[in-house]
């Protein structure tokens, strides 16, 4: 049994058994709040107006997501937040390139970007419904707006910051600039683009969420409004936890693609060639 | 190596006299590389100016193998970019095959100090990069780029990423990729100066048979006075501040050599001989490398 017992630990993963090894601190943790959680609730210590039990919430969750009402207002808000995304990484990168690719265009634009990067995005929003109206556009608007920066800004950083050595490579052939650009930039730029990437996907989301407080028929901010209104709290936790593994899932979307995309830029996986390692 | 070479050649004289029978492969023909006058000055940000190379006048003839030795920051570099076209405001000219050159030229091709090679890119990939530059035939380029992979001995890693491969075989690949696009001239900018001393070697007895066996025309900038001696036709030696060439050596032995020709007498008198003129010109003793 000894021996049994060592040979399924060898067999077992490195990272594995370092995850559970992990794992235990943040699970003990969130057991114990949420039972003192529950307990203080039932005790009647807590107003359920303010922090209802969780064992309410999580019966909302099932009651939200059987009825079909959160899968809908999901799909609705998943849509305009993934439209904005989109738009917001496709706009980034042409504006990045562009600006890295003309010194002048640079220059020139300089000033604009840094005013607006530091203004807060999210007051634009009452202009964004002036401009596009209460129904999907604004909402697109204001994550495509908001996701835009940190997609620009890596670009343009990851653009600057190009390998003078296989730049050489490429001139010393009379390469043209889109040739450059092609070959050697935007590939070597891409870590630092997928970093801001990950930051405007959330951005989005939240961009959306915003645009649905402004004002909206559907989707999951405006529940959130509706229970708010109603003095459900029960539900306006419930659609958080909804929104909170939206955007786990839209992360781990995108660190899927970098994966598939930056195969060769995953430092840890470098394949050892000497033996004993 | 290094003991070989400072001391006692095991078999007289013989083998230096055999082998000084071979003559230099070259050709009286218009030069590959004709350098006139080349002159360099950088401004500095401190608004100081300073000579990195001043007056060069050197030929590199057709399949000749040419190196240059020198202390660090003697301007070997900048005369190596110049060439290649990637350093422009100078005075003087350089012509490639007889004409005069203002830019890159795809009939050079050039290994630089790192290998350069894009690491999203198979090494297959990175090899047929000049041919998707110069929109060469994508056929002709793969067969050209598995050639040379083979002559550079890196059959079988075509498919594997640059990260999985080890300094010099990564440096191989650097040197079939500049071959690729079947260049004329190869430029050579310390290739093998990240390696460490063993694989150097054995980096150098390839370079030896590859320059011949393609019959390009070899420009190598090196700190190793040896490694210069070992692998080319003539060395040329320069000073710094201002860099140029204090004097042309010419090594008659056939190439390739073997690692033998290290152990004669007439090779350590030549490396020595270099080694004073550089020491002499006050370069420090630690950039003057005698075995590497």
């Amino acid at each position: 049994m000894p021996g049994a017992r060592h040979s399924i630990l060898r067999t077992l993963p490195t990272s594995a058994s370092r995850l559970a090894k992990h794992a235990w601190p943040p699970v003990l943790f969130f057991v114990v709040v949420v039972s003192a959680w529950e307990w203080a609730a039932r005790a009647g210590f807590l107003d359920p107006m303010v922090l209802p039990a969780p064992g309410e919430i999580a019966a909302n969750v099932v009651d939200g997501l059987s009825s079909g009402l959160y899968i809908i207002n999901l799909q609705v808000t998943l849509m305009q937040a993934i439209s904005g995304f989109l738009i917001a990484c496709a706009l980034g990168v042409a504006m990045g390139s562009l600006t890295t690719l003309s010194e002048r265009l640079s220059r020139a634009l300089q000033p604009i970007v840094l005013a607006l990067e530091a203004t807060p995005k999210i007051a634009l929003a009452p202009l964004i419904i002036v401009w596009f109206g209460y129904g999907m556009g604004s909402k697109v608007a204001l994550s495509a707006v908001i996701g835009f920066f940190p997609v620009f800004i890596s670009t343009v950083s990851g653009l600057r910051s190009v390998d003078p050595g296989r730049m050489d490579v490429l001139r010393a052939l009379g390469a043209r600039r889109w040739q450059i650009f092609k070959m050697v930039a935007l590939p070597g730029a891409l870590p630092h683009i997928f970093a801001g990437i990950n930051i405007a996907v959330v951005l989005a989301l939240l961009g959306t969420i915003v645009g649905e407080f402004m004002g909206a028929k559907e989707g999951l901010g405006t529940l959130i409004l509706y229970a708010n209104g109603n003095l459900d709290t029960a539900r306006v936790f419930s659609i958080l936890l909804v929104l909170a593994a939206t955007g786990l899932t839209l992360h781990a979307l995108v660190d899927f693609t970098r994966a598939r995309l930056l195969f060769w830029d995953d430092a840890d996986t470098a394949i050892p060639t000497g033996p004993g390692t | 190596m290094r003991p070989k070479l400072l001391g006692y050649p095991p078999d007289g004289g013989r083998s230096s006299a055999a082998a000084e029978t071979g003559l230099a492969a070259a050709s009286p023909v218009s030069p590959a590389i004709a350098v006139r006058g080349l002159a360099k000055v950088y401004q500095t940000n401190a608004g100081d100016t300073v000579h990195a190379v001043s007056h060069m006048d050197f030929d590199v003839d057709a399949k000749e193998f040419v190196s240059i030795v020198g202390p660090s920051g003697c301007g070997k570099t900048t005369v190596l970019r110049i060439l290649a076209g990637l350093v422009g405001g100078y005075s003087g000219s350089v012509s490639i095959g007889g004409r005069v050159v203002h830019g890159p030229t795809p009939e050079i091709g050039v290994v630089f100090q790192d290998a350069n090679l894009m690491p999203w890119r198979t090494v297959l990939a990175n090899v047929m990069l000049p041919g998707e530059v110069l929109r060469l035939s994508r056929n002709e380029c793969r067969e050209r780029a598995l050639a040379l992979l083979k002559l550079v001995g890196l059959e079988g890693f075509e498919n594997k990423l640059p990260r999985e491969l080890s300094g010099g075989m990564r440096q191989r690949a650097a040197i079939a990729r500049a071959l690729v696009h079947n260049p004329k001239i190869l430029l050579m900018d310390e290739p093998f100066g990240a390696l460490d001393a063993m694989t150097r070697d054995t980096m150098n007895l390839e370079l030896a048979r590859i320059a011949v066996e393609s019959g390009k025309t070899v420009f190598l900038i090196t700190h190793s006075i040896s490694e210069a001696v070992f692998l080319s036709d003539r060395v040329l030696v320069m000073s710094s501040r201002p860099g140029r060439i204090i004097e042309t050596i010419r090594v008659r032995n056939q190439r390739p050599r073997g690692l033998d020709v290290i152990a004669t007498p007439r090779f350590s008198e030549m490396v020595l001989h270099i080694r004073h003129l550089l020491e002499g010109e006050g370069a420090p003793a630690s950039t003057v490398t005698l075995a590497h």
